[in-house]
């Protein structure tokens, strides 16, 4: 479904993905792990086709076809979401308004028609109940003033609406405290199926607890040093990451 | 390449040449002689069969003309207008006015349709009495109405809705009391020259303590070759009254410059209230700045009366040259002036735009929302002036100046005077210029969106403030508008 092959990325003249290859079946949930620094968010960006990256070498395929060409709305409508660490600020923009916009982006891709206001209104008043969202805050401007979990509330929700195929959440326990934690795991949890896939990026193995992978990846300094179970996840978090920095020092 | 870069690139590559609205109508014209002296101020008189006073009136102007220069002060460049080389009256061949849309020529009704003139034309036709909110369009084609509809609705109502010309032959009396009386024909260049040479416009009077049951509605078009432009438009509210008109604007492509240089006149007496929207997206040039409309407008209302209220409401996105502040003065005790303003700017269009604020009376308040949007190689200034008189004591305002960029060639510029003579007036304002971030970009591109849509979308929340101000029917049309301008694509 999602193969990278040989994958190395600069920015300026830093090198920061130095020849990563990774593959990603359906229904499988992947962890990449790894100390500040390694190249976890570049990865993600770079498979959502942010353009501050410089891809020197290697390729991504995605359902067998590179992606290296496209735009970053083009894999998105192709069915490849990133839940955002930092979700971005679009002041006036009410939430409903942008995932009403989203979905009929898909549509728009597909062939079909946008999506009726009750199909819409059905559709989001669902989503959101598993997610502990209130109307009124999808009446806000789009992460303005939002809560740490209000925000990654809303990337999950973004991606229960666009069904994507390959989902990656890049720290997406970042700022959050464990009720809150709870609730997008489940929220997670809840999109895992047989035919996608995801790719979990964290830095803490506590993430790991309420979505359990089936494969970890350590990434440390541009390449994955280590492939294991999710007894790898526990590993990590007793001993540190030491040993991998060393290594790849 | 930064996402930003790209913004540019498609941004550049708009193509201001697809104008949705550039097509020519092949209507007969009847014109005055080219060029303009004191006969083409008889001619066009005569022409409207106006009395010896208004003849008079227009000749004092025309004179008054002669001695000014153009204003330069604005922050606009163009070739010298040659006033010589205009034809200043155009009316469609057609002397008997029609007396309903069926004697209406078809091929006008055919542009009303191309540019989608949310009229209800069909209910219209079909005389279909639906229970929805009517709006009541007096359509300006060139230069004399052609069409006036649910009169008959609003005479009931004492509302007088119909052409300046025939508000002169019907309602001397108020024409001759109003006209010129906010908006003088001393006032500045272009407005002692519509007072010469204009051609129509609309009338309204509310009558005392009337709720106008509709939204009035006029849509200009300026479609003969070369000609410019002159619409007059008076409005009176009269004590405790209130109305809401609508202005829409579009003009077919045309290689030549086209002059258009409108007055407005608003009056509110003692409780009335006038809301005034206009849509403009007039023909704003190609992508090298040829052709487009030159749009020198004045626009003020008078709040003459105790607690009356004037707010204008604007979306600008057309035009080549925009030079335009729709003002009030607020000399009623009590009263209040609003000004919300969305001004987008795309190609080579120049925006110098804002409004004047005039303090007079005791208690007056007044709010700007001024949100500016320059995309391409354009420029848009935001002028403003707030004025607090010596009487005006505890007089408030409230200003707030957003602009934003896309790209990096494009231009924007804030421009407030404050003055003020009452040490209890309270005057604050705001202003930020911002851009459309890269990662704003790349987040909407992230879920999907292409980027004409991210820059729509984004534009539409920054504008949002203002957008609520619209009248609904309009409102929906100017999320459209505002994405057409910025696409360049057909919506």
């Amino acid at each position: 479904m999602l193969e990278i092959r040989n994958l190395h990325a600069r920015i300026g003249d830093r090198e920061i993905l130095r020849g990563i290859d990774l593959v990603v079946k359906p229904g499988e949930v992947h962890a990449i792990m790894g100390p500040n620094g390694s190249g976890k968010s570049t990865l993600s960006y770079i498979l959502a086709g942010k353009d501050d990256y410089e891809v020197t070498e290697g390729d991504i395929l995605f359902n067998g076809e590179s992606i290296l060409e496209m735009e970053p709305n083009e894999r998105a409508t192709a069915g490849l979401f990133l839940a955002f660490q930092y979700p971005i600020e679009i002041p006036g923009v009410a939430s409903m308004t942008f995932l009403r916009a989203a979905l009929n982006a898909k549509r728009k891709a597909n062939g079909e028609a946008e999506i009726t206001t009750p199909e819409f209104m059905r559709v989001v008043k669902e989503a959101s109940a598993k997610l502990n969202i209130s109307p009124d805050m999808l009446k806000r401007p789009v992460n303005v003033g939002f809560s740490g979990g209000e925000k990654k509330r809303n990337e999950v929700l973004q991606m229960a609406l666009l069904e994507p195929k390959v989902a990656i959440l890049d720290e997406t326990d970042s700022g959050l405290d464990i009720d809150a934690l709870k609730v997008v795991a489940e929220g997670v949890n809840a999109l895992r199926s047989p035919d996608r896939a995801f790719v979990v990026i964290t830095h803490y193995q506590r993430l790991l607890d309420h979505i359990v992978p089936d494969i970890v990846h350590v990434l440390s300094a541009g390449r994955i040093v280590q492939t294991g179970g999710k007894e790898l996840a526990f590993d990590l978090e007793k001993n540190g990451y030491a040993a991998y920095v060393s290594d790849a020092a | 390449m930064p996402a930003v870069q790209e913004t540019i690139e498609q941004v550049s590559a708009i193509d201001v040449d697809k104008y949705k609205y550039g097509f020519f109508t092949e209507i007969e014209s009847d014109l005055a002689p080219k060029g303009l002296d004191e006969s083409t101020v008889r001619f066009i008189s005569a022409k409207k069969n106006e009395p010896e006073w208004l003849l008079e009136w227009r000749l004092e102007a025309f004179r008054r003309w002669q001695t000014m220069t153009e204003p330069t002060w604005a922050r606009v460049h163009y070739p010298k207008i040659d006033f010589q080389d205009l034809y200043y009256y155009a009316a469609p061949k057609k002397t008997a006015g029609p007396k309903s849309l069926d004697e209406v020529d078809p091929e006008l009704l055919r542009t009303y349709e191309k540019l989608g003139i949310p009229l209800k034309e069909q209910e219209l036709l079909a005389g279909v009495v639906s229970d929805k909110p009517r709006v009541a369009v007096d359509a300006v084609f060139d230069s004399v109405s052609v069409v006036t509809t649910f009169k008959k609705e609003l005479a009931k109502h004492g509302v007088i809705f119909c052409s300046i010309s025939e508000a002169v032959r019907e309602h001397p009396e108020l024409v001759k009391k109003y006209l010129g009386s906010v908006v003088p024909t001393t006032d500045n260049y272009y407005a002692t020259l519509n007072s010469a040479v204009f051609s129509d416009g609309s009338f309204v009077y509310i009558p005392k303590g009337v709720r106008c049951p509709m939204e009035l509605s006029t849509y200009f078009r300026i479609n003969e070759k070369n000609t410019g432009q002159f619409e007059r438009t008076l409005i009176i509210a009269d004590e405790g009254s209130y109305v809401s008109y609508l202005e829409g604007c579009t003009a077919p492509t045309r290689d030549e410059n086209q002059l258009h240089a409108a007055v407005v006149e608003l009056v509110a007496l003692d409780d009335a209230e006038i809301k005034y929207s206009t849509v403009q997206n007039w023909y704003p040039g190609d992508a090298e700045g040829k052709g487009g409309i030159y749009n020198f407008v004045t626009k003020r209302g008078d709040c003459r009366g105790r607690n009356s209220k004037i707010s204008w409401t604007q979306v600008e996105t057309g035009s080549a040259i925009t030079w335009k502040y729709p003002s009030c003065i607020l000399r009623g005790d009590n009263s209040r002036g609003e000004f919300y303003s969305i001004a987008i700017s795309n190609g080579r269009q120049q925006v110098d735009s804002g409004t004047k604020m005039i303090h007079l009376g005791k208690n007056t308040t007044s709010k700007i929302i001024s949100k500016a949007i320059s995309a391409g190689r354009s420029d848009s200034t935001y002028r403003g002036l707030v004025s607090i008189g010596r009487k005006a004591s505890n007089a408030r305002n409230f200003t707030n100046c957003d602009s934003l960029l896309i790209g990096n060639k494009c231009g924007a510029h804030t421009v407030p005077y404050i003055e003020s003579k009452n040490a209890s007036a309270v005057v604050e304002h705001e202003a930020t210029t911002s851009k459309i971030s890269d990662d704003q970009m790349f987040y909407c591109l992230s879920r999907g969106l292409d980027e004409e849509e991210a820059i729509a979308l984004i534009v539409n929340g920054f504008v949002r403030d203002v957008l609520q101000q619209l009248p609904m029917e309009f409102m929906v049309e100017t999320q459209k508008l505002i994405s057409i301008s910025l696409e360049g694509s057909v919506g």
